[in-house]
């Protein structure tokens, strides 16, 4: 062992003790080494499993129905094995797009203003709060909406309740933490130097943050916009309670929707054979949107760091 | 010694001027004369103050929280720290170029125009007119001129400084400040900006921090010489360099502080 050729072993240093310390090291160093690559590995390991297994049972669906008609027509009958998802793919895309609409301005705005109108000490208290709020179980948030803003909606708009706009509500709130956070690091991350020169050339606080600073951090507002997207695209829990669940194309925003994950999370438990295939098929068309959001997040983020 | 500041009214005058960072002093009853169309040298050993009193003279200091100053700052006898001073106009007559170059991820012309637009400015022609004029103030027209829409942070280091210089030009201040604005540039792209300065100074009031004695020897009319935060000395360069009257001056000038 004391012949290794890994070990180093000082030549003025004869004491033994001092050599056998040092195999310990050397063993707990690769030990260690081997651990963490086994951790690393079977994560990455296990979600190309996750998506080998969707592909495997969803694309031979796709296949033998036919991509054009499950994403293009309208009617989802699984009894009379009719599967078409259009109508979904509409209320999931409607229910993303308002929860945007909400989230984003409202996230963007709270980041600019926690960066730039409060001070200091207190940011540092609220966004560490701000962050907890994304750890709220999903079905927490859907309770409320079923027991406050449904309500709402019913009495004072019209319509069920259990909308598409009770979603879209619901998600815009949920994804804020995502926003706020993200923007916030990324409005952080400009140099000062901007805001100094902005002020020096007479320009009023707001001017130098719209005009140069949200400029500078324009990518990473946009990568923190598209994760929300990608949150709000795969949010399940909450939308079931909310959105209504009834398979049809919404005419307006106070109707009942349901989306690609509600349709996957109610029918599983007894879908079989063709049916169970079928949402197999909408979980891989829910994991390419995903995963094209995220690519576009992770473009949007390298593009700060390239220039 | 005669007074050089006789026939002329001073743009700025700063009146027993004490500054704190919390308890910290960093300026102490410090007194200075800023006089139109001359270029003002502040120099002294590191730490001893001349960004923080450069930095009074448009009120950036008060972006540090827990700044306080006492004493006054006269632009052309009013005051800037009266409670009737609108800062952001002070900053436009005061304006600001710093030790780093730092031009705004923008274009080059959105660079130049920003003060325009600050202003509420819009009109194209006319910030096509401001841009073109300002650049060629600072030198930078010829060079330029054809890459007004790439992007200003591509610009190599002194052009990306005389662009600040241009950016400030085009809001037409009174008095250019400069905090050691070739630190960052070598020796050639030096001589530039100090050529540059020479020729802004027919019509602005300027005012510069500098380590490097031969420059401030070379472009400046007045020298203040700082140390704690002390102005122990002002007077014409002349003077300060060749005849010092302070033995501290003497010292720090002939190198025997850092
Ligand atoms: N924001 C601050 N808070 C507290 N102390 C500060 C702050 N800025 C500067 N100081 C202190 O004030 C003193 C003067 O600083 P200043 O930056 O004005 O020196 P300077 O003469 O410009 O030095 P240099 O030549 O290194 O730029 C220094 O002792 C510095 O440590
Ligand atoms: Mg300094």
């Amino acid at each position: 062992m004391q012949n290794s050729p890994n070990i180093p072993v000082q030549p003025n240093c004869p004491d033994r003790r001092r050599t056998q310390n040092a195999v310990v090291i050397w063993c707990r160093d690769k030990l260690a080494r081997y651990i963490f690559l086994a951790v690393a590995f079977s994560a990455t390991a296990s979600l190309l499993l996750i998506a080998l297994f969707i592909l495997k049972e969803g694309v031979p669906f796709i296949i033998k129905v036919g991509l054009k008609s499950f994403l293009l027509s309208s009617e989802w009958n699984p009894a009379a094995e009719k599967f078409g998802i259009y109508p979904m793919i509409i209320a999931s895309l409607w229910v993303t797009l308002g929860a945007m609409l909400i989230g984003a301005p409202l996230g963007v705005a709270g980041a600019i203003f926690l960066t730039q109108f409060v001070p200091r000490s207190i940011m540092r208290i609220i966004k560490p709060m701000i962050e907890l709020l994304a750890g709220i179980p999903s079905v927490v948030y859907g309770f409320m909406g079923v027991m406050v803003l449904a309500p709402f909606i019913r009495n004072y708009l019209g319509g069920p309740g259990l909308s598409l706009l009770a979603g879209s509500i619901i998600l815009g709130v949920m994804v804020l933490p995502t926003v706020i956070s993200i923007s916030t690091d990324a409005i952080n991350a400009v140099p000062k130097t901007y805001l100094e020169g902005a002020l020096a050339l007479g320009a009023t606080r707001w001017q130098s943050v719209h005009m140069v600073i949200l400029k500078a951090a324009r990518s990473g507002i946009i990568a923190s916009i598209i994760l929300a997207m990608g949150r709000a695209v795969g949010e399940t829990m909450a939308v079931i309670m909310v959105a209504g669940n009834a398979v049809r194309i919404p005419h307006s925003a106070l109707d009942p929707v349901r989306t690609l994950t509600a349709n996957i999370a109610l029918e599983m438990g007894y879908a079989t054979g063709l049916h169970r295939q079928a949402l197999f098929a909408t979980g891989v068309v829910l994991f390419v949107v995903v995963m094209i959001l995220n690519s576009l997040a992770i473009a949007a983020m390298k593009r700060k760091t390239g220039n | 010694m005669s007074n050089p500041f006789v026939s002329q009214t001073p743009r700025m005058t700063i009146r027993n001027l004490d500054l704190f960072y919390g308890t910290f002093q960093a300026l102490k009853q410090v007194n200075l004369l800023v006089q139109i169309n001359r270029i003002t040298a502040l120099i002294g050993p590191s730490g001893c103050g001349k960004s923080t009193l450069l930095r009074c003279l448009n009120r950036m200091n008060d972006l540090i929280p827990g700044v306080r100053v006492t004493g006054d700052v006269l632009l052309d006898s009013q005051s800037i720290y009266g409670s009737d001073m609108d800062v952001c106009r002070l900053r436009k007559r005061v304006g600001m170029v710093f030790q780093r170059p730092n031009p705004f991820p923008l274009s080059v012309r959105d660079n130049v125009a920003f003060g325009l637009r600050v202003a509420g400015i819009t009109r194209k022609n006319q910030l096509q007119e401001v841009v073109e004029r300002s650049l060629r103030a600072a030198w930078l027209w010829e060079q330029l001129k054809d890459r007004l829409d790439s992007p200003a942070l591509s610009l190599p280091m002194d052009q990306q400084q005389r662009l600040c210089v241009a950016r400030l030009l085009a809001v037409e201040p009174e008095v250019i400040l400069m905090d050691e604005p070739c630190s960052a540039l070598d020796p050639i792209s030096t001589g530039k900006i100090e050529d540059l300065m020479l020729e802004l100074r027919e019509q602005y009031t300027i005012v510069i921090v500098t380590h490097n004695m031969q420059q401030a020897a070379r472009i400046s009319d007045l020298s203040g010489c700082m140390l704690l935060g002390d102005m122990i000395e002002f007077g014409p360069t002349g003077n300060i360099f060749t005849n010092p009257a302070d033995k501290r001056t003497q010292d720090y000038i002939s190198g025997r502080y850092g």
